[in-house]
């Protein structure tokens, strides 16, 4: 059965293409990709997109379905749902389940469950560390055969800087990335928001910048010691995205992903003491939320994933002190990083390179383009839709986002997996 | 007069009218507690719980003592924080104390915030009796009777608080307390119990005790938490003292008329020696008398007119 789409302006950044053109797509697969009118209609179904981005599937390199283990807070079913609302085809999951992703086992139920439930691709990250205790390494051939795509250990960061070493060179052997969750627990120590002006006013104790920035230091000095991988989840802060940028500089084989609500808000959401602004790293000052935004124009940071941390009420409707971390992202994802496209600060074509292009390049995995006989994964957006986030009307299972309220600009209104549809608001299909 | 608001939850969202008020409120209540009957009918009926997730006995002791003398009838509940973790949810908490019907709920916790949370939730009055390292209001509005009665006013003093101003909500209250109120505040202590950023909040920051009180009107003296010390915040109490114990020295490099202040308890010794906490300048029991009154005051204020 083939698809012909048209009128859409298709942006690809893998051929560095913006420009409007049909798109068919025949077996799964991306069969033209043509001037517009010049592929014959004959007998085929038509999808008109005129007025529509068409862009390769938008892929979450980091997010927690919580599935095993964690099932009341999310499931692979409702987070893949969340995903494809949001205009994602793929999610790469995060191994702190339980138990942890840390066997090819667990990896295999993931991706059965993915299989029978799910609405985008799936791809489980397995664990650096035997139950990501820091201790001794997984089996990461074992790992990589069931399905894993990268390794880390988020958030229960590697604090043993001979570990991190080994894994980046036994990941190596088997062309793995490691993700690093950069973060020292010593000088976390107990805080719970960004040490700055507002945890001053507060009496919330402070996480420093610093907390973060000395293992990103560390992790990009192991990076050039070993050549291994090193891919670093979710930069928060000005210092951060500085070092990376020299490291690029100099040559290494660093990447690095930063989250929407890194670009969206400072601490000062905080303020009044709304846990759903509690997230891991913090969310910063209004200096590094700039220079955030300077990495992801300037290529220094390479992808942006939403870090979904879904909790419910029993973890989030408590003292701030005692809340869990975490926001969930899979659908503001899309809408925040377009408002910097709105607003003049990245174009269309960095956007969907920061969600698609790159992070599929970074965790080897198809997608990412719409170039002749890629698989038909690909994302239609309504740049121009305003719509209110509703916290209450995701599919996620979690309600724990500090956006409820806020007017965006641009929207998914189709996500198709291999030529299928497998979530959409357009009603007609010609 | 009245407070145009539910609760009372910290001094930063308080206007130097409201905080006026206050005071005005309990200078005039103070004569109450000098009566042989030291009671007036004018919360009878009324209920005032007071819930402690930290231990205090002075603190819960005045706010009793302050409802008492205002006819309320008063219920405490303490509650050991290793029980709280084992049982039910704050916000559980909250919503049983509601479905009694209480005037006004006086909290204590060990979360900043805490009172906060509670206050979105119940349609009764809160009062923050100290939450985690924010605030602690009514020590503040203590505080500032106290000097208010010592120098005839609060504006254009030289206001010194020493010691751990990182995990102090004293400190963090008295500092929105005296800057709003238009006095200059400058805090001492090592580099480690200053928190980054503490100049945002509007005071002179520094590193020596003496500079600090050269010059000053009022100093305040915060306890030390001796549990500070394993926690790599500074080396010994021998050393802390030395550097940051307020000795009668120092007051020779203050105003003449300077007085010392201590929210209590005090470590004899280490923060501050004998000599000055027993000495002359010092008004430490004038605080505790003036606690009742500002707690009379803010009880009154809160549920005391129509809408209670």
């Amino acid at each position: 059965m083939s698809l012909l789409i048209t009128g859409g302006l298709v942006v690809d950044p893998s051929q560095n293409l913006e420009e409007p053109r049909d798109l068919l797509l025949e077996g799964g697969r991306v069969a033209a990709l043509e001037p517009p009118g010049a592929i014959p209609r004959q007998d085929r179904r038509v999808l008109d997109a005129t007025g529509l981005v068409v862009a390769p599937g938008l892929i979450d390199m980091h997010v927690h379905l919580r599935e095993p283990g964690e099932e009341y807070k999310e499931t692979i079913e409702t987070g893949t749902r969340a995903a494809a609302q949001g205009g994602f085809t793929a999610v790469a999951c995060m191994p702190n389940t339980w138990p942890v992703n840390d066997n090819a086992s667990i990896t295999r139920y993931i991706l059965d469950r993915a299989q029978a439930r799910g609405s985008t691709r799936v791809y489980p990250v397995g664990a650096i560390s035997v139950g990501s205790r820091g201790e001794t390494l997984c089996e990461y051939a074992d790992l990589k055969a069931a399905g894993c795509v990268a390794l880390s250990d988020d958030g229960r960061p590697v604090m043993n800087s001979l570990l991190m070493r080994r894994a980046l060179e036994y990941a190596k052997t088997f062309d793995l990335p490691i993700i690093s969750h950069a973060e020292d627990l010593n000088l976390r120590a107990d805080g719970v928001m960004h040490e700055g002006l507002v945890s001053v006013r507060l009496g919330l104790k402070g996480i420093p910048a610093s907390a973060e920035e000395v293992m990103v230091y560390r992790d990009i000095l192991l990076a050039r010691l070993t050549g291994g991988r090193l891919h670093l989840a979710h930069v928060s802060t000005a210092e951060s995205v500085a070092i990376i940028r020299a490291a690029k500089a100099a040559g290494l084989k660093v990447t690095a992903e930063t989250a929407p609500h890194y670009f969206s808000l400072t601490d000062e959401a905080v303020l009044g003491f709304d846990t759903n602004a509690k997230v891991n790293p913090p969310l910063r000052s209004e200096g590094d939320r700039l220079a955030v935004i300077e990495g992801l124009r300037d290529g220094t940071l390479d992808a942006v994933a939403s870090d979904h941390a879904p909790h419910s009420v029993l973890e989030k409707d408590v003292e701030f002190a005692e809340a869990a971390f975490g926001i969930i992202g899979l659908e503001t994802s899309l809408g925040l990083t377009l408002r910097l496209v709105h607003a003049g600060k990245i174009s269309l074509g960095r956007a969907i390179a920061l969600l698609s292009t790159n992070p599929a390049r970074i965790l080897g995995v198809p997608g990412g383009t719409l170039a002749v006989g890629a698989p038909a994964d690909l994302t239609l957006i309504d740049l121009n839709r305003e719509w209110i986030v509703d916290p209450t009307r995701f599919a996620s299972k979690s309600k724990n986002c500090p956006f409820g309220g806020w007017r965006l600009k641009g929207k998914a209104v189709m996500t198709m997996v291999q030529g299928n549809i497998n979530w959409t608001e357009m009603e007609c299909l010609g | 007069m009245e407070l145009r608001r539910k609760d009372l939850l910290g001094i930063a969202d308080l206007s130097p009218e409201e905080i006026n008020l206050i005071l005005d409120t309990a200078a005039s209540l103070k004569e109450i507690s000098t009566r042989p009957i030291k009671k007036v009918p004018t919360l009878r009926g009324r209920t005032v719980v007071t819930l402690f997730y930290e231990p205090s006995t002075r603190t819960r002791m005045s706010f009793e003592i302050a409802a008492k003398r205002l006819s309320a009838d008063t219920v405490n509940l303490t509650v050991s924080a290793s029980s709280a973790v084992k049982g039910e949810t704050l916000a559980d908490t909250a919503a049983n104390l509601e479905a009694m019907q209480p005037d006004l709920l006086i909290i204590r916790h060990m979360a900043s915030g805490a009172p906060h949370f509670l206050a979105r939730r119940l349609k009764c009055g809160v009062i923050n009796a100290g939450d985690g390292l924010h605030e602690h209001p009514t020590q503040a509005l203590l505080d500032l009777l106290t000097v208010r009665e010592a120098k005839g006013r609060l504006d254009g003093l030289k206001v010194a608080i020493i010691g751990d101003i990182a995990h102090s909500r004293v400190a963090r209250s008295n500092i929105h307390g005296f800057t709003k109120m238009g006095s200059e505040v400058i805090v001492a202590g090592p580099a480690t119990l200053l928190p980054p950023h503490l100049e945002s909040l509007g005071v002179k920051v520094c590193h020596s005790l003496e500079e600090a009180v050269t010059g000053a009107d009022v100093i305040m003296m915060l306890r030390l938490q001796l549990e500070r010390m394993e926690q790599m915040f500074f080396s010994t109490l021998r050393e802390y003292s030395a550097q940051f114990g307020l000795a009668p020295r120092h007051l020779a490099l203050a105003r003449k008329d300077v007085i010392v202040m201590h929210p209590g308890p005090m470590n004899r010794g280490v923060e501050i020696s004998p000599e000055v906490a027993d000495g002359p300048h010092s008004v430490i029991l004038q605080q505790v008398t003036n606690g009742v009154a500002v707690r009379m005051a803010v009880m009154l204020l809160l549920i005391g007119g129509e809408k209670g």
